[in-house]
């Protein structure tokens, strides 16, 4: 076979069943039972249909109880902070759509705020509506698919295909503002890249006349199911203060009964303005997990209901007039020599950031996302980072909900905790 | 009478071998559950309600490549992913066909960086390649039947 030069060229084996590492790589991450025998150690992905994407975890099992469980992560290592420092800040949009590509329009906003911050630019009222509304259908839309997974992963094959069907509703209001079914790019620095189309706003009060009724249908499933209780109560529970400790956000977080969202603790956007509560769980097992991120997807319609009415009320700009920033529509390039001069400059070499260090929190459906953007003055990212909770999950929480668990239960586990591997690897 | 008068007067179907081959071929090829990034999403709404991929007799996304004839390499494919990937390839029993969905799996798409492998076609064959970031399910439907179209063209005289 030709293709063969490349495996070697990247420096692994062609056989990867095993653990590519020596033994003693392995000491101090699982405990000293392996080395005798007498625990065994099993390969779990990366190519496993309940891990989510390319996760491997190395398990440590004693019959069938994970006594350790070891994250091998970076499968889907993808270069994406180093490759936003080549280019422009506008052109470095595109890159964190394809991140955590469940939730598109919250890494755009996270990375449009900290440009914001960083220029000190502001974003007219229309464009922060149409923003939160966006941003809470995104959440919407990753809930289903998590739902789905979760429940094809644990055996109920059914809510995956309602799931999907509701899901395509989503999809089909983000086609109409950005043109694109998933990788929208639709926020830019100062506001949004156009205005919503005229039959927006019908068609997303269609969406939250039509889905409540069908959160409850999903309920009905699962919620007093005894398969599912079976499956979910009791299992992977985490303490409040473990939970903390391992730097757990959102419904993961949550589901411990910790009180913190980033909506609520660090408005954003005008979050501050809206009404909704924060659902809260007890156990933090699997179950609370799963009915917290229910009753999140009921408040975010109730949020989106309310962005509508405003919507609906507020005229203006979408985007910033501040030309800095800003490209001139293109109406005004036929009349305006300086307009012309600023749509040069903006899609040559685009706009500098003045030197700095910002860093800024969004709360993204799998929890806390940030952005730490450090400029040097010039018109390219001098550093991106991404604090993605995916990775903080995957890293501690998963590790310490599966010890001691069953090797069945890792499954829920993994599916509750809701990781996406682009999030994670980046 | 017996099995002729249960049959009624149905006529006769001639074909040649290989086309009864192909046309089984393509009517239920089982792909491999095998999602790498954002493709994979694009790849279960295809197999979900709205696109139905059942209707190409593909429902059966099957976990284990042994279980599978085709493999869909849904998403970018990373350096430290291209060893396992080629594994998973490997094991799949033939006759088997990939489809490369989405611009990262087909040229490297957007990343062109250290870390990703610019194409899958450097490391497996690739049948069919499918454009877009991600594609729509139309698209992925359309490369799906690109292939079944390659396989009915497929010679006995060619099989190895």
């Amino acid at each position: 076979m030709t293709e063969r030069p490349l495996l070697e060229r990247s420096g692994h084996s062609a056989n990867i069943t095993e653990w590519e590492g020596t033994v003693q790589e392995l000491r101090g991450l699982v405990s000293p039972r392996a080395f005798t025998g007498e625990t065994m150690l099993l390969n779990m992905g990366p190519q496993h249909p309940s891990t989510h994407g390319v996760l491997r975890l190395l398990l440590e099992l004693d019959g069938e109880t994970v006594v350790s469980c070891v994250p091998d992560i970076g499968y889907l290592h993808t270069g994406i902070e180093k490759n936003m420092e080549a280019k422009t800040y506008e052109q470095a949009i595109t890159m964190t759509d394809r991140m955590d590509y469940l939730n598109p329009m919250g890494n755009n906003l996270v990375y449009c705020l900290a440009i914001e911050k960083l220029a000190e630019l502001d974003v007219p009222e229309r464009a922060q509506i149409v923003r939160v509304l966006l941003a809470e259908l995104t959440r919407i839309n990753s809930h289903l698919v998590w739902l789905g997974t979760h429940c094809l992963d644990l055996g109920a094959m059914s809510v995956f295909l309602y799931a999907m069907r509701e899901r395509e509703m989503v999809l089909d209001i983000f086609e109409m503002v950005s043109g694109q079914r998933m990788m929208s790019t639709y926020f830019r620095p100062g506001g949004l890249w156009r205005d919503v189309p005229p039959e927006f706003i019908p068609a997303v009060k269609a969406f939250i006349d039509y889905f409540p009724a069908k959160v409850e249908e999903y309920e009905t499933l699962l919620v007093n199911n005894p398969l599912w209780i079976d499956r979910t109560q009791g299992i992977g529970v985490i303490t409040p203060e473990d939970a903390i400790a391992y730097g757990c956000t959102g419904p993961t977080l949550r589901g411990s009964g910790v009180n913190w969202d980033i909506r609520k603790a660090m408005p954003y956007m005008g979050y501050e303005t809206y009404q909704f509560d924060v659902p809260l769980g007890e156990h933090g097992d699997v179950y609370d997990r799963f009915y917290i991120r229910m009753q999140e997807m009921k408040e975010s319609v109730r949020i989106i209901r309310q962005a509508v009415e405003r919507l609906e009320k507020t005229g203006g700009p979408f985007r910033s007039q501040n030309r800095k920033y800003v490209p001139p529509p293109r109406s005004e390039l036929g009349r305006s020599m300086e307009a012309v001069i600023h749509h040069f400059k903006l899609w040559t070499e685009g706009f500098s950031l003045p030197e700095g260090e910002v860093y800024v929190s969004i709360e993204s459906p799998r929890g806390e996302l940030s952005c730490y953007l450090s400029s040097d003055g010039g018109n390219r990212p001098h550093r991106v980072h991404f604090r993605t909770p995916s990775f903080v999950h995957t890293m501690g929480a998963i590790p310490k909900m599966a010890e001691g668990s069953m090797i069945a239960d890792l499954v829920a586990i993994i599916g509750s905790v809701d990781i996406v591997l682009g999030d994670c690897d980046r | 009478m017996g099995v002729a008068g249960k049959l009624g007067n149905l006529g006769v179907v001639t074909t040649t071998l290989e086309a009864a081959i192909n046309w089984g071929r393509t009517k239920s090829m089982w792909p491999m559950l095998f999602g790498l990034a954002c493709c994979a999403i694009e790849m279960m709404s295809t197999q979900a309600s709205v696109y139905d991929l059942s209707r190409f007799g593909m429902e059966l996304m099957r976990a284990s490549p042994r279980q599978s004839d085709l493999m869909i390499v849904a998403g970018r494919v990373t350096r430290k992913m291209a060893p396992v990937l080629r594994q998973l390839y490997d094991q799949m029993p033939d006759p088997k066909y990939v489809i490369s969905m989405g611009d990262c799996a087909s040229c490297g798409g957007i990343f062109n960086n250290y870390a990703i492998v610019q194409g899958v076609d450097e490391i497996v064959p690739v049948d069919v390649y499918v454009a877009g970031c991600p594609p729509r399910p139309e698209q992925l439907i359309h490369g799906i039947m690109t292939l079944h179209e390659k396989v009915k063209t497929q010679r006995i005289a060619d099989w190895a």
